[in-house]
């Protein structure tokens, strides 16, 4: 085996092995995350040279400073953004639970069920610029086929029903998203890993309750619910780190990240600082506040939702 | 018997409910894109006929004029191609290293690796899109391939696949004087093909899709991928409305030989995503 301290054959070749990959992950991976860590602290518009500033991106993205003898934001546009972002994840519990509502329905013997997890599963395989421009479309507040209905609805039934701006008001403008985002969520990858951990629940499980009298919400509650939650936690908290960095192709393609800014994320803030603006410090610094807000709540996740989780071993 | 009945109906009832939300807004998309646009039609495209009249088929050879539509088309195969294949052979080649194999530093590499994966893809764009700056890679296809190939994650999930792999197989080889080379392409690798194309559909796919790193480092229009395509197809309209007509005839383009593939491969898809969820 291994002689300690020497390059035998196997070590040799075993840096063979990872040298293509190691090299790469060297370039774009490791060296960037240390120069992203650096540049946090230096103001460097991509094109004169680097200036350090200290932790002065950090206190004008996060701090506030007094004006006129009232506290203000530093940045209230991050804030914005970050608010935004949030508002935008209220939709991930409901999305949670249309993917399991579905692959519950699905986990019995009916006929068809290819079929049917083919249509579900349509839009996650669907360009995402595609969908963008046809839910821009559907929400097109002249043309577009739910104002369209709308107005039909409101004729058929003698009410003075208006068009929607969808896109176009603050108000609707992140509703109109993320029904857009549920839509999309429903019955993509979440579904699909659902319908795996129902069908690994072992059938003896319902037989006995059922001798006991069980009734259907009370095996769901007491049998399924517990034995899939392994999976209801590692599809919550995916879909938690993805929101914290979702909504730049919706941003760019449907609104701009208007209007008024009420769709702008915090991914599309740092697209803007470091492309339209060339804020390449400021840019990474928000960047890590995602990743510690990220960190944070995954650790958070681990910590205290890991004891709502039951594993059983069989 | 009769509840699990009516369960059953109710079943079928909402399942089929939600396969039709699920489906209509793609029945617009196909509706429109057969529909003519000019000033005066525009009320016969927001008009809701699903079957338009007349069918108007021209909309499908415009989009190829209008932008170059075959140009981004041929981009992304070329572009996802290579980035499959070099994830896919990099990836495989460390993971099986890391599994299986003793040398100094193994452990300590491999939890680089793994550190890395919890940093947001946002933290290393901005310093690789520097970097690029300064490889004078900026709208090349280079810049659209190279960076790309790299993922902590893929030489994860193939590691993570290959510790399961009995170990009396390898044994066996050794005794019967096969190389470590041999025992990866003869006994490793054949007993992967799930991870294998598991990993090639999901870094396929991610890549087909990509956005955010294409729009950033490509800027001539003959550099462009399919969705960066679509996107600046659409920018062509920025002060009127949009041809919906013609965008939707290539969001159909777009999207068909994708829905082809996925229906002629759903188990594949299936079990890659159920393995990806298990890890």
């Amino acid at each position: 085996m291994t002689k300690p301290k020497s390059l035998n054959k196997e070590s040799l070749f075993s840096y063979l092995f990872i040298l293509p990959n190691f090299i790469g992950f060297l370039v774009f991976i490791l060296f960037p995350v240390i120069f992203s860590l650096i540049l946090s602290f230096v103001d460097w518009d991509m094109l004169t040279t680097p200036k350090f500033v200290g932790l002065s991106n950090f206190i004008n993205l996060l701090g506030i400073h007094k004006e006129a003898n009232r506290f203000a934001l530093n940045d209230p546009l991050f804030w914005n953004c970050f608010g935004n972002t949030l508002f935008l994840m209220l939709i991930i519990p409901i999305e949670i639970l249309a993917a399991l509502m579905l692959a519950l329905f699905m986990n019995q013997k009916i006929k068809g069920i290819t079929a049917y997890r083919a249509l579900y599963f349509l839009p996650t395989i669907t360009n995402g610029v595609a969908i963008c421009l046809l839910w821009a479309w559907i929400y097109n507040f002249d043309f577009g086929l739910l104002n369209t209905l709308l107005l039909k609805l409101g004729k058929f039934l003698e009410l003075p029903l208006k068009g929607i701006p969808w896109l176009t008001s603050t108000k609707w403008s992140k509703p109109s998203l993320m029904m857009m985002g549920l839509w999309v969520m429903m019955g993509g990858y979440n579904m699909i890993l659902f319908m795996a951990a129902l069908h690994g629940v072992p059938k003896q499980l319902y037989e006995t309750a059922e001798m006991d009298g069980a009734g259907a919400w009370h095996k769901f509650w007491n049998i399924t619910w517990p034995m899939i939650s392994p999976t209801t936690f590692f599809v919550s908290i995916m879909a938690v780190i993805g929101g914290f960095q979702g909504g730049f192709m919706q941003a760019y393609v449907m609104t701009g990240g208007g209007p008024e800014r009420s769709t702008t994320t915090l991914e599309f803030f740092i697209y803007n600082h470091l492309y339209s603006w060339q804020h390449a410090g400021y840019a990474a610094c928000i960047a890590w506040f995602v990743f510690t807000v990220v960190f944070t709540v995954t650790l958070l996740n681990w910590r205290y939702g890991g004891k709502i989780v039951q594993y059983y071993h069989y | 018997m009769k509840r699990s009945n009516l369960y059953t109906v109710l079943s079928y009832i909402f399942l089929t409910a939600g396969a039709a939300a699920a489906i209509f807004p793609f029945l617009w998309m196909v509706s429109t894109s057969l529909k003519e646009y000019s000033s005066v039609f525009i009320f016969n495209i927001s008009d809701i006929r699903w079957i338009p009249k007349p069918v108007y088929w021209k909309n499908y050879l415009e989009v190829w004029k209008v932008v170059p539509f075959a140009k981004f088309y041929l981009n992304s195969i070329f572009v996802t191609f290579f980035v499959t294949l070099g994830q896919v052979a990099t990836s495989s080649l460390a993971a099986y290293a890391f599994a299986r194999l003793r040398f100094p530093g193994r452990d300590k590499i491999f939890f680089g690796y793994l550190a890395t994966m919890m940093v947001p893809g946002s933290v290393t764009m901005i310093p690789v899109f520097t970097l690029m700056r300064i490889f004078g890679w900026i709208d090349s296809y280079k810049a659209l391939i190279i960076p790309a190939v790299f993922t902590a994650y893929g030489t994860f999930l193939l590691r993570q696949f290959f510790m399961t792999i009995p170990r009396d197989l390898e044994d066996a080889a050794k005794m019967d004087g096969c190389s470590l080379w041999g025992i990866f392409t003869n006994v490793i690798l054949p007993l992967s093909k799930t991870a294998l194309a598991t990993l090639t559909i999901f870094v396929a796919l991610g890549n087909w899709a990509s956005f955010m790193w294409p729009l950033l480092v490509t800027n001539s229009i003959e550099k462009r991928t399919l969705p960066i395509g679509l996107a600046y197809f659409q920018e062509l309209y920025q002060h009127a409305q949009p041809d919906y007509g013609l965008l939707m005839a290539g969001s159909v383009i777009a999207t068909v030989p994708l829905i082809i593939i996925f229906v002629f491969n759903q188990r594949f898809f299936i079990e890659g995503i159920k393995l990806t969820g298990m890890k």
